[in-house]
């Protein structure tokens, strides 16, 4: 079919050519040149007419009756009457719809598009003699050692076997932000290498890739149509022909050729095709960009509806590692305090030891004190002298069992610190309780805000699940402003919870960090993982966001409602313009040529209305 | 159905082209599923290569006036 690419390459030469023919013709009709206005116009009509005559054919030989065959028909009809400057004007007001809806339409498919221009395309795999051979993506070998230099574009997922440097994640996480790699670390394919040099084992390559299931994710998704537009689709299908029968019975009817085929192009169902999808690819696009992907349009409209949100407490409104929340002391420094109980925390392994050990490594605190008659009590805690000093660290049984006792004053902030479902070490300094320090899963700082924003954005009801004890539970409840909390449950009593409030006739949205609330996931109505592009997380939920980020939950919220609502405003838009051309043809004041303008108008309208979209929220941060 | 090949073509813009180059790679002996992705502008089948080759199905959409522009064949 060499005729039908030369035509496709040509179509915008041939929607230009057409308009200089119709700017002629009228110059020949306002210089009473009669001959020049009739001839030069059924030259124009007679051009534009066949790359769309073309497509109108190659539809119908699949069985398709397409607009282009309406049009077809359309112009012929006017062709026959002598109508020549309608024909023309309706096949160059549809060539240049078609031009224009190319360039807008490529610009709410741009967020794809600047994914998939991420992606390298070859790597550099290190052989065996030390050079390095120029491979393409898809022939690089799992455990090949490829070389990454500063600025390239990492092209697969591995592991750092030699060097260092800083990567910008952006392309996996959506947060563009430089993160330091070195040995053993794993880095992901797609993400560039902003600073220094890595030599990286292959783990993952080609479509394996996290990265490259991220873009699979995306391009189905802005193709996984909503309910409403399968029905769109649908009666696209028979809405078509249903044109060309009724204008044929029309003309038959009213005996009148003219309004036959103005039938014909005003039956073009144009904007209400495009509306819906066309938001729906804007609105997925403007959350790719953020790391945040929406699994298509119907994951779309279930999420706008989603009035209730609940909540994995362990990774997702908490930080999911312990860590030191609180210190108190009675004598001494904190410094002092922390580095003491490290030095003697540094011998054993327990978790909250680990805890105050990194607490004081990021202090910077000198933990090489002298150790000697160090002892680890199973239940209780750990004594040892530090540096001459009798230390013990442990539960209210260790004190018990050096006989060190508590002041009421210090009983006080035991109980305090307990309350806030931390646990604690008590440390005694030389028989005298020093100081306590309190180890929790710390609340995401940014979670109560987020929350509260939540609600504002149209959520009613806020639950927390948890495998965790109840004390901490209600604590980081408090916290946060949750409406409702359940705490020690198994992971298959949270889905229960989630199947209640789904009885109860609330819409239910799950978010968990993915790796082990997959059965709640799945049974939501959105399944949103947060923060891990692992397979399994992909796969079980219908939002994933990239980041573990609470601004990404409300921004994806506020998406998807602002989604709805413009595919609504959309379709709106298209039906009125159906109403109003009705009216104009019964009424008398539309024919063919000024129908066809409408009918394009009303396409860019809508499309320009999606393309608000891709801005929403302020532009994303974007790759230097 | 042992294979599965993903074409990416040209930029795609009128929905009925979808239709078109769906059924038509459909209709083609050896093929099961066909996926057009409208917006990736891709086109994604499985199919049997005792019965049908890549190149033919690549073939079928250039017959329809798209050019493609790559082709990747796996296995299933």
């Amino acid at each position: 079919m060499k005729f039908q690419k030369w035509l496709q390459d040509h179509s915008q030469h041939i929607t230009w050519l057409s308009a200089a023919l119709i700017v002629l013709g009228y110059a020949g009709k306002f210089t009473h040149v009669g001959w020049l206005y009739a001839w030069v116009l059924a030259i124009a009509s007679l051009i534009a007419v066949v790359p769309i005559a073309v497509h109108a054919f190659q539809a119908l030989k699949v069985k398709v009756v397409s607009i282009e065959l309406l049009v077809t028909i359309a112009v012929i009809g006017a062709f026959v009457i002598g109508e020549y400057n309608e024909s023309a004007i309706v096949t160059f007001l549809f060539l240049f719809g078609n031009f224009l809806e190319q360039k807008t339409l490529s610009k709410t498919r741009e967020s794809i598009r600047s994914l998939t221009d991420m992606a390298p395309t070859t790597a550099q795999v290190l052989q065996a003699d030390g050079t390095t051979e120029d491979t393409d993506v898809d022939d690089v070998e799992v455990g090949d050692v490829v070389v990454v230099k500063t600025g390239a574009a990492i092209p697969v997922d591995g592991v750092v076997v030699a060097g260092s440097g800083y990567a910008d994640e952006a392309a996996v996480t959506g947060e563009s932000r430089a993160v330091r790699k070195t040995d053993g670390e794993q880095v992901f394919s797609g993400t560039i290498l902003s600073d220094g040099a890595l030599n990286v084992r292959a783990t993952k390559v080609g479509d394996d890739t996290t990265f490259a299931k991220i873009v699979e994710l995306v391009e189905d998704a802005q193709d996984t149509k909503s309910h409403a537009e399968k029905f769109i689709d649908r009666f696209a299908q028979y809405y078509t022909p249903a044109v060309l029968l009724i204008a044929l019975l029309v003309g038959l009817i009213s005996q009148d050729f003219k309004l036959a085929i103005t039938v014909l192009v005003l039956g073009c169902p144009g904007a209400l095709v495009i509306g819906a999808p066309v938001s729906n690819v804007a609105g997925i696009g403007n959350g790719a960009k953020r790391g945040i992907l929406v699994k298509g349009g119907e994951a779309m409209d279930q999420f706008a509806k989603i009035d209730t949100f609940v909540f994995d407490k362990t990774g997702t409104l908490t930080k999911g590692e312990t860590a030191v929340s609180d210190v108190v002391v009675f004598t001494g420094s904190k410094d002092d305090l922390l580095a003491q109980t490290a030095a003697l925390e540094s011998l054993s392994d327990h978790p909250l030891g680990r805890a105050v050990i990194e607490a004081a490594t990021r202090r910077k605190l000198n933990l090489n004190l002298e150790l000697t008659d160090h002892q680890t009590i199973r239940g209780q805690g750990v004594t040892a002298k530090v540096a001459g000093v009798d230390v013990c660290a442990g539960n209210e049984k260790l004190l018990a069992a050096h006989h060190v006792a508590l002041t009421p004053e210090q009983q006080a902030a035991v109980s305090k610190l307990q309350q806030t479902g931390s646990s604690l070490i008590i440390v005694a300094v030389a028989g005298q309780v020093a100081g306590l320090i309190g180890v929790s899963d710390i609340v995401r700082p940014e979670a109560k805000a987020a929350l509260a924003a939540l609600k504002k954005a149209g959520a009613k009801h806020l639950v927390m699940l948890t495998g965790d004890n109840q004390t901490t539970a209600d604590y980081v409840a408090r916290t946060l402003g949750v409406d409702e909390v359940h705490a020690e449950l198994m992971p298959d009593q949270k889905v229960e919870f989630v199947k209640q409030f789904q009885a109860a006739g609330q819409r239910v949205a799950f978010v968990g960090d993915g790796i082990n609330d997959s059965p709640s996931l799945a049974t939501a109505d959105i399944g949103i993982a947060m923060g891990s592009g692992t397979d399994v997380a992909i796969e079980t939920s219908d939002v994933v966001l990239m980041q573990s980020s609470f601004k990404a939950l409300v921004h994806a919220y506020r998406l998807a409602k602002k989604t709805v609502l413009n595919t609504r405003e959309n379709v709106t838009i298209a039906i009125l313009v159906v109403a109003f051309l009705l009216l104009g043809l019964v009424a008398g004041f539309i024919y063919m040529a000024s129908g066809m303008f409408v009918h394009e108008a009303s396409i860019l309208v809508v499309i320009f209305n999606a393309m608000r979209l891709i801005n929403f929220g302020g532009r994303a941060e974007k790759l230097d | 159905m042992n294979k599965k090949i993903i074409m990416q073509l040209d930029e795609l813009t009128c929905p009925s082209c979808l239709t078109k180059i769906e059924g038509a790679v459909k209709n083609t002996k050896g093929v099961g599923a066909v996926k057009v992705l409208f917006n990736a502008g891709k086109v994604k089948a499985e199919f049997d290569d005792s019965q049908v080759s890549a190149d033919d199905l690549s073939q079928v959409v250039t017959k329809l006036g798209y050019e493609v522009q790559g082709v990747k064949v796996k296995d299933l």
